[in-house]
């Protein structure tokens, strides 16, 4: 109806409704791009942002709404056709073929050939050569994927996206893996491309980025549209604020102020490989200690080592005043450690594996009974699970692969709770569920804590950490930043210390 | 609790409403292999009617598929737990001819040396499997690459052993274990039951056997989870070694010598009758039961063929469908 209104709109997503299972995760969101600009799409974790990316890609189809290319639909049915209308996305991670070589990557799919079906190598690696050489980065065609640097791989990629002649491109969180001299290369180059004409949509969450780079941006959060505002009239400080802004008073039970004094668990100088370099902290008895950071920042990464799942190259460990040395996960639970991972489905249930089942994994020596599992013990205690936590299950006996994220998730804290833990890590805990599960955990975390348990919460998600944690440790490529406590826990001192723009007058630092 | 399991009690429905609602529940997606096996029971009862229905074929039957069921047995754990082992048929002839000379060395009139052997032949077995395991685990080498490996070396070695001939038993009761019967039934059939019956408690009732599942379905989930990963996909190849030194055993004592050329192939029956019988092949998922089934439903299609007057030569063929028309019917249940 408004076609000839947006004529300007290279493309436009039209009241876009996504759904997975039920679980809504992008709501009514119509974003236009102009023709020839930077547009910035920025959001929290879950936010929607790579939903939407894929919509427009042709990955996932919208539940309602369309799409619209230069004022008129288009059904993008998959990546295929999304190619062919010209919009090409340069994936988080890379879609190269490390054993390849560099031009037979930029035409994997689009091969040139000779008459007779052979392959044209001589005009594919000129062609190439050429692409790479525009862009001004002369990289050598021939060379492995393998041998190539991070950056290199990421020019690579871009490359391949243009020489299909994308009007559009999409770069996914490009400059997470990237070091602060690539990122300029890189910003350089999109300025470059840009002057040629080509529309970029530029996903991150990085505050100083977008304002860096992009003319406008996009606030997604919780899968709706926020705001789409002109970066010239706007600071980082409003942008931060749309991300997070929600009423959560709702959603988080009162905040316990008392914790005790004890010190339970006490990690010093803790450093593992490149992800976790000389982190130190402490959990103090019946408290919810927060981690906040971005993706990528070390969190997971610290609790992993401390539960015995990456190597302790440096640092140690005191539970209770004991020194303590753990090597394997068994080692960790035996010292009365839990950790929830963030990968739920990866590395958290048994998506075949039944409700009992699932609980029992890791206290399955407790249902024993001459070497045979009590499975009548193991169904009796999972029932009691079911009810305590609000388990929706049609049978006790399905496997958990027909469950809702939510209730998969109750059944997987359920298995940890069983394992009677002195201290559970909890990374991301409400990752990928309804508002309604979310809140009930919430609830669960801090009975928990209530009856004597430490817990750490992982989470990207401010409001989370505002609205559990009574002390926030903030990290950020690996190192601890800051710790935050009482009123000082705010969205502003946690992205600050998150991204690394410091406020002068923030106390919190440890380093 | 108990009040709620009272009130069950007295409405307890009588046996015939019990039966009719086990039929309106039945699933046939979960019971395909018994379905499956219902038909070529069926099948090849019309087509070898009616030799096929005496009990001097069935009990020749169950005594065919016993030596590789026995294996297939251990091979269901190894499967659920995501590998797969290539060198049972070389095993089984290597542990029985090894076998052979251990119990060439005992006195030879003995009813206590063939004990002693058959125990050897179990051990022995297991220390077979144990090394497969530690290749597949701690060395981390793929399990189909690490037993084609180790199949080349078994097979090699006891013709190196051999002679690339028989290896002969001077024991005079030795054959007393492969020919024998036991309340009408051969011994190895015996054998196949009892150690199905246990295996079938290991996988559903103990702790391991959770694992082995939990292992095979997802690996990281397992570690996650503070399970033993390499210790539990160890074992299954032990438990395998030990179902190979039983079968060899059985077979070196049922013609008191072993050919170097012996048990050639039985690792394809053996996996076969794992696949018929409905565990997945990406692990995590399967029934000991089921693999029992598996190989008794193969060695029923072989008898009908024999009764059919089909040529030998097709047999293979037939159960090369078999084992096709098992893995599609999977597929399509995935999906």
């Amino acid at each position: 109806m408004k076609e000839n209104r947006n004529e300007s709109l290279i493309l436009q997503t039209r009241n876009i409704v996504k759904e997975f299972s039920g679980v809504r995760v992008l709501n009514d969101v119509t974003v236009g791009i102009r023709r020839g600009e930077i547009m910035g799409l920025i959001g929290e974790n879950g936010a929607g942002k790579s939903t939407l990316i894929k919509i427009i890609c042709g990955i996932y189809h919208p539940t309602l709404g369309s799409l619209a290319m230069n004022g008129s639909d288009v059904e993008i049915n998959d990546y295929i056709t999304a190619k062919r209308l010209g919009i090409a996305l340069v994936p988080q991670e890379f879609n190269l073929i490390n054993t390849l070589t560099v031009y037979e990557n930029m035409f994997l799919g689009n091969e040139m050939v000779v008459k007779g079906g052979l392959l044209d190598k001589r005009q594919m690696r000129e062609r190439a050569m050429v692409q790479l050489e525009e862009l001004g980065m002369p990289i050598d065609v021939n060379l492995r994927i393998s041998e190539l640097s991070v950056a290199e791989k990421q020019h690579v990629e871009i490359s391949k996206a243009l020489l299909l002649d994308a009007g559009i491109l999409i770069m996914d969180e490009p400059t997470t893996t990237l070091t602060g001299h690539e990122i300029k290369t890189l910003f350089a180059l999109m300025r470059q491309l840009k002057e040629q004409g080509v529309t970029i949509i530029f996903v991150s969450h990085k505050l100083q980025e977008i304002v860096t780079i992009c003319d406008r941006v996009t606030v997604l959060r919780d899968g709706n549209l926020i705001t789409i505002d002109e970066v010239s009239q706007i600071n980082e400080h409003d942008i931060a604020r749309k991300m997070i802004g929600r009423d959560f008073q709702q959603v988080f039970p009162a905040k316990k102020i008392r914790s005790g004094d004890d010190v339970v668990l006490k990690v010093e100088h803790l450093s593992s490989g490149k992800m976790v370099k000389d982190v130190s902290f402490e959990l103090r008895k019946g408290e919810i200690l927060g981690f906040a950071g971005l993706v990528g920042s070390g969190r997971t990464e610290t609790a992993e080592t401390v539960m015995g799942l990456r190597p302790v190259s440096h640092g140690s460990i005191t539970l209770a005043g004991k020194p303590v040395t753990i090597k394997t996960p068994r080692d960790a639970v035996s010292l009365g450690l839990g950790y929830l991972s963030e990968d739920r489905q990866g590395k958290g249930i048994v998506q075949d594996f039944d409700i009992p089942q699932n609980i029992t994994l890791i206290s399955l020596g407790e249902y024993l009974k001459r070497f045979l599992i009590d499975k009548r013990k193991e169904l009796e205690k999972s029932s009691r699970y079911v009810d305590k936590f609000n388990i929706v299950a049609a049978s006790m006996r399905m496997g958990l692969r027909y469950f809702s994220g939510g209730n998969q998730q109750k059944v997987y804290l359920a298995r940890w709770v069983d394992t009677d833990p002195q201290i559970l890590i909890l990374d991301e805990p409400t990752r990928g569920i309804d508002v309604n599960a979310k809140r009930e955990i919430y609830d669960f975390i801090h009975s928990l804590a209530e009856s004597g348990i430490s817990c750490i919460v992982i989470s990207s998600e401010m409001e989370e950490v505002m609205g559990l944690c009574s002390r926030v440790y903030v990290m950020r490529e690996g190192a601890v930043t800051g710790c935050l406590e009482g009123d000082r826990i705010s969205e502003e001192q946690i992205m600050f210390h998150a991204t690394g723009i410091h406020d002068t007058e923030l106390l919190g630092r440890d380093s | 609790m108990n009040e709620r399991s009272k009130t069950k009690e007295s409405v307890r429905p009588s046996i015939a409403t019990s039966v009719v609602g086990w039929f309106k529940n039945f699933k046939f997606s979960e019971h395909s292999t018994g379905m499956a096996f219902i038909l070529v029971f069926i099948l090849a009862s019309i087509v070898g009617w009616p030799t096929f229905l005496q009990t001097r074929n069935m009990t020749n039957i169950l005594r065919q598929v016993s030596y590789t069921g026995i294996i297939g047995l251990g091979m269901t754990l190894i499967i659920i737990s995501g590998g797969i082992d290539l060198s049972v048929g070389s095993m089984t002839a290597f542990v029985g001819g090894i076998t052979i000379f251990f119990l060439n060395t005992l006195p030879p009139n003995s009813h206590w040396s063939v004990l002693l052997a058959g125990v050897f032949a179990v051990i022995f077995g297991a220390f077979c499997g144990l090394f497969n395991g530690i290749l597949v685990t701690k060395g981390r080498i793929a399990p189909f690459i690490a037993t084609l490996g180790t199949m080349s070396i078994f097979r090699s070695l006891i013709q190196y052993f051999s002679g690339a001939g028989n290896i002969l038993s001077v024991n005079t009761v030795y054959s007393e274990v492969g020919t024998g019967r036991f309340l009408g039934l051969p011994v190895p059939v015996w054998m196949f039951f009892i150690i199905a019956i246990i295996l079938h408690v290991v996988l559903n009732n103990t702790r391991f056997g959770r694992y082995v599942c939990a292992v095979g379905a997802n690996e990281q989930v397992a570690r996650y989870s503070a399970v033993q990963v390499v210790k539990t996909r160890m074992i299954p190849y032990i438990i395998t070694g030990a179902t190979v030194g039983m079968t060899a055993l059985l077979w070196s004592s049922r013609l008191n010598s072993i050919n170097s050329s012996d048990c050639i192939y039985y690792e394809l029956d053996a996996i076969a009758a794992v696949v018929i019988g409905g565990t997945s092949m990406t692990g995590g998922k399967g029934t000991v039961i089921g693999t029992v089934l598996g190989a008794i439903m193969l060695g029923m299609i072989n008898n009908m063929l024999v009764l059919g007057g089909i040529s030998s030569y097709l047999q293979q063929a037939a159960k090369g469908l078999v084992i096709i028309a098992a893995v599609l019917l999977q597929y399509n249940k995935k999906n």
